[in-house]
Parts: C-alpha cells; structure tokens; sequence
C-alpha cells in the first residue's frame, strides 16, 4: 500500500531530516510512528502528502511513485488519503456537515450522495446530530472527531495523521484510537504520528520508531 | 479523466458511487453535480459580497466612480457629437448691410443673391426685426427701448444648397458675396463649426485615453481586492489544497466575486450617469430650445449599457484570474 526506499530529505537550512528511511505499510494495517521531538516524523507524512518532495529516494503510493506525480497531479493523490491534523484544521466558519463535505464538494459528488455520506461519515463518529455545529461551538474531542469524518468521508485506502491526540486528555485520545480501529475493520490503512508512548504502548500495534531521522525500530 | 484513470482505487470508488445512484447516468448525475457546483459558487460568491456590506461598497463605489467618470465623460463626447453633427448642415452666411443702405435696396439685394445657383434660401432680417429678437433674448428690452436710433444692421442670412458641402467653393461664395458693395461684413458659420468639430474630435480622443486608463484601474482594483480575499481565506485555500481540491476548484469562487464586483460596479455606474444626465437634461434642454435646435440629450443606448456591463465585468473577471492564477499556485500547505 505505502512503500519507502532510502528516503532521504534534505533541507538547506537544517540539514538531512530523514536519512535512508525505508518501510513498507500493508493495507488494513495501522502503524505508529514515534520519536523525539524533531525526529522527523512530520516530515515523512508530508512527504506522503506531497507537500514536500524527498531529496533522494522513492516513495510509492498505491503502485505509483510519488516522484513522478507533477503539480497538476497532485490533488488526485491526496483524494486517495484522508489527513488528520493536531490543530483540526476546520473551516470555522463553516457547519460541521460543510467541512465534512469538502473532500465530496471537490470532487464533484451530487448533493444526495453528499448528504448521505457525510451523514453516515459523522454517524461513525458519534457526531451525528451536531451537523448544523460550527466547530468552535464543539469540544476539542468532538471537534477532532469532524477531521476524521471528514478524512475518511470520500473513503480513503490511507489515512494519516499528525499527532491526532495532541491536544486531548487521555481518556479523549483513547476514543479517538478505538475510532482508528474501527476503520481498520474495513481495510484502512491508517500511520499516526505520535510521541504518546503511553499510548501506544496499550495499542499493541505496530511501531515505527525514528530518532534524528534515521529509523531505529519497525 | 485521464488523471483519474491513472488510480484504479479511484475508478472503485466511483463505481460504488454509480451503484448507490438512480439509474439513469452517472454522467448526468456529474453534469449535475458540476452545475450545481457552478451555480452555488456563483450564489455564494455574491452571498459571500453582502455578508460583507461595507468592504463590498468601498470596492465597488471606487470601481463604480472610476466607471463613471469614463462612461460619463463617453457620454458627454457623443451628446456633443450630436450637437455638432446637427451643426453641420447650417453652413449659414450672414451678411450684415451698410447702415445706409434702405429696405428696399436690401430686398432688391436680396433677390439677386437667389439668382445664384449654389443658394438655396434667402432671408432679409429688418432692423427692427433684429431689433425685437434682441429684446427677446438678450433681457435688455428697456435699455434698448431708450436707445433713440436702431443700431442693429439690415442682415441677410444666406443658405447655400445642402449639396454644397465642398469648403473650397462655399468659401469662393462666401467670398463673393463678401465684395458686394452692400456688404459691411460678411460672417459663416463654417468656420466656427469647425473648430467645435475639432474640438469634439479631441475630447473623443481624450475620452479614449482616460477611459483606458479608467479602465487599468479597474482591473488593478478588482485583482488588488480578490489579492486581498485569498489573503484573508488563505486558511480555507490551504485546508482545500490539503483535502485534494485543484486550483482550478479553489479559483472559482473568487473568479465569480470577481465577477460580480465588475458586474455591480457597472450597474451602479450606469446609475451614477444617468442620474447625472437627468439632473443635465433640464438645463441643456432649455439652451436647446433657445437655439430653437433638435436637440435631445442622449442616454445609454441598450448597446452602450450592455457594453458597459460588459466591459467591467470582463476587466475585473480578468484581473482576478490573473491575480489568482499566480496567488493560489503559491499558496502552499506547510
Ligand atoms: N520547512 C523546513 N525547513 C527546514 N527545516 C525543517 C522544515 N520543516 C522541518 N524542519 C526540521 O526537520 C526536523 C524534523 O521536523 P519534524 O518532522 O517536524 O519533526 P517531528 O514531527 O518529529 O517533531 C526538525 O529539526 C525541523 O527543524
Ligand atoms: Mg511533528
């Protein structure tokens, strides 16, 4: 599902972040990626988000190399994963049901499969009801719960996410992992990047762990 | 679609979504969808202007004004090429008689000068005919009253023949007439007319210019205001980069503000004109009227508002999209 060979990333200010980083994710797996502040696990769910090309190294997504995926193409990849952030990165000044509708809207669905996906996407998350909520009106569980939705509404073979429980109290991100198990159920791919060693720890899940760039643990 | 084959993942999906609809047509369903897309871009863009009321007037009363002053000065231009258009044809000659010279001797004056074949009406003015059209007009009618003699010459008004148009021959005329021994002076309108023409062809000219750089303004203030709008929804923009939105999907929105910025600048510039041309209407007819002319003040005509209509939306949708097409490229997800 998700492959990576020597990847290397390099920036001019700060140096190699990544060094010869190589995994392989199956479908249906889901995988924890952990390590120090500044280890560089962002960056390599960056780089599976094309937000950033690695320097040297190939990435293969779904059978396709990422370094051959020009800008144009580059939205059509990212339909094919569903990112979950720390901060949530809602509209707020939009309605739950809008920002769950987004990846739908953008990739031209009528608006009765809209209403049904979006329906059944925040029914899986326990927020159904709260569609006419405007995020700031929703509790930081509940609000993180609307990014899911809205990263698995178009049905996604990968999800990411980037310190999706950052934010919550234990007990909060507890929920939020069974969630990911959930879609694990039905052939999800899922990585978290997460430095909650806890956590993970009672997860029994596979682990990636990455310290000054360089994996030291799959 | 292209893009699209290249994912088979994507190809499933969209089979599922097939299943889940009416029969009927996925395309249809897409056709749809994508209007429905258009169609409330277009609303809530507009939507998007009144939810912002005060933002929104400031920008269209600066492009409204600038429209204005274009279209309007555009008016103002063709209303006096109407006028002088009218002007063309009274190529009239007055010649003023000597003092002297008696009623009768006019008259005879007169009737030679319809001999000639290049003219095509005569008119004898008496001096006290001369005398009570200036009462009339100028309001001096008691100061002239106590005037003991009439000092208005004898005037004959000399229309040459419409085909006549020629300025070398109606300037032998004018000329010959000019030498008669009757004549005192001899004035043509020619002259006069002509130099309003040159006047006229001038401001058109400057009405080209200004409405040229009018319409640079327009253009730099409607990309400057959709600049302005990615800026403050550079959060969306990049949310929608993130969940796989195009830039072509992200632009639409702000294409269509941009469109209708352009648009209601120019239905409220309209406005500003041709209220102006009312309040113009009434003091311009009375001079009219004082010229016993056929003189009407033109409006827009149904060509010239669709064309202002049309002018402002197309230069504002077309600095939006090439503000758009160089900022929401370098919007990036960091
Ligand atoms: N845009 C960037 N330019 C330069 N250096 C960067 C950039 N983004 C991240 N880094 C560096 O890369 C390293 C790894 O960062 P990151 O992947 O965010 O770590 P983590 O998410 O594991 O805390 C850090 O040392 C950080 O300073
Ligand atoms: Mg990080």
């Amino acid at each position: 599902m998700l492959k990576f060979e020597q990847v290397t990333k390099r920036y001019p200010e700060t140096g190699d972040v990544l060094r010869n980083v190589s995994f392989h994710l199956k479908p249906g797996e889901i995988t924890f990626l952990t390590g120090h502040s500044g280890a560089g696990k962002s960056t390599i769910l960056k780089l599976i988000a094309l937000m950033e090309r690695c320097t040297r190294g190939e990435i293969v997504l779904d059978g396709q190399k990422l370094s051959t995926v020009n800008e144009r193409q580059v939205p059509y990849v990212r339909r094919k994963m569903g990112f979950i952030f720390q901060d949530y990165k809602l509209l707020q000044s939009r309605t739950v049901f809008d920002n769950v509708a987004l990846p739908l809207v953008i990739e031209g669905y009528g608006h009765h499969e809209i209403s049904r996906r979006v329906r059944a996407a925040l029914d899986k998350v326990g927020l159904l009801g709260k569609e006419k909520k405007f995020p700031l009106g929703l509790s930081g569980g509940e609000q993180q719960r609307v990014g899911i939705a809205r990263a698995v509404v178009n049905k996604p073979p990968l999800i990411i996410a980037d310190e999706p429980t950052g934010n919550l109290d234990p007990e909060l991100s507890a929920e939020i992992m069974l969630l990911f198990e959930q879609f694990q159920n039905v052939g999800v791919t899922t990585l978290i990047a997460s430095h909650d060693i806890s956590l993970i720890e009672r997860m029994h899940h596979r682990v990636l762990r990455l310290d000054h760039g360089q994996l030291v643990e799959s | 679609m292209k893009q699209i084959d290249k994912y088979p993942h994507k190809i499933q999906v969209k089979q599922d979504t097939r299943q889940t609809q009416k029969a009927g047509g996925s395309f249809t369903d897409r056709l749809i969808a994508w209007r429905d897309q258009h169609a409330q871009a277009l609303f809530s863009s507009l939507g998007g202007l009144f939810a912002k009321p005060f933002t929104s007037t400031m920008t269209i009363g600066v492009l409204a004004i600038a429209i204005a002053l274009a279209s309007g000065f555009y008016l103002v231009v063709v209303n006096l090429q109407q006028l002088t258009g009218g002007l063309e044809a009274s190529n009239q000659i007055s010649l003023f008689l000597r003092d002297e010279i008696s009623e009768t001797r006019a008259k005879q004056f007169a009737d030679s000068i319809r001999k000639n074949t290049d003219v095509q009406e005569v008119n004898v003015i008496s001096k006290q005919q001369a005398m009570q059209e200036f009462k009339n007009f100028s309001g001096f009618g008691d100061a002239i009253d106590s005037l003991e003699k009439n000092p208005l010459p004898i005037v004959i008004e000399v229309l040459p023949k419409d085909a006549l148009v020629d300025k070398e021959k109606l300037t032998s005329l004018f000329e010959n007439f000019k030498k008669a021994t009757e004549v005192d002076f001899a004035q043509i309108d020619l002259e006069w007319v002509a130099r309003l023409q040159a006047i006229v062809s001038s401001a058109r000219l400057a009405a080209i210019l200004l409405s040229t750089v009018l319409a640079m303004a327009v253009f730099f203030i409607a990309g400057n205001t959709i600049r302005l709008e990615i800026h403050n929804r550079r959060e969306e923009v990049i949310i929608a980069k993130l969940v796989g939105a195009t830039n072509r999907f992200i632009q639409r929105p702000f294409l269509y503000t941009g469109f209708w910025i352009g648009f209601l600048s120019g239905v409220a510039a309209w406005f500003i004109v041709t209220f102006m041309m009312l309040i113009l209407r009434s003091s311009v007819e009375n001079l009219s009227g004082l010229y016993a002319s056929e003189f009407h003040l033109l409006f827009f005509s149904y060509f010239e508002t669709l064309t202002l209509l049309a002018t402002s939306t197309l230069l504002a949708v077309i600095g939006s999209w090439l503000v758009l097409h160089i900022q929401v490229k370098q919007l990036k997800p960091e």
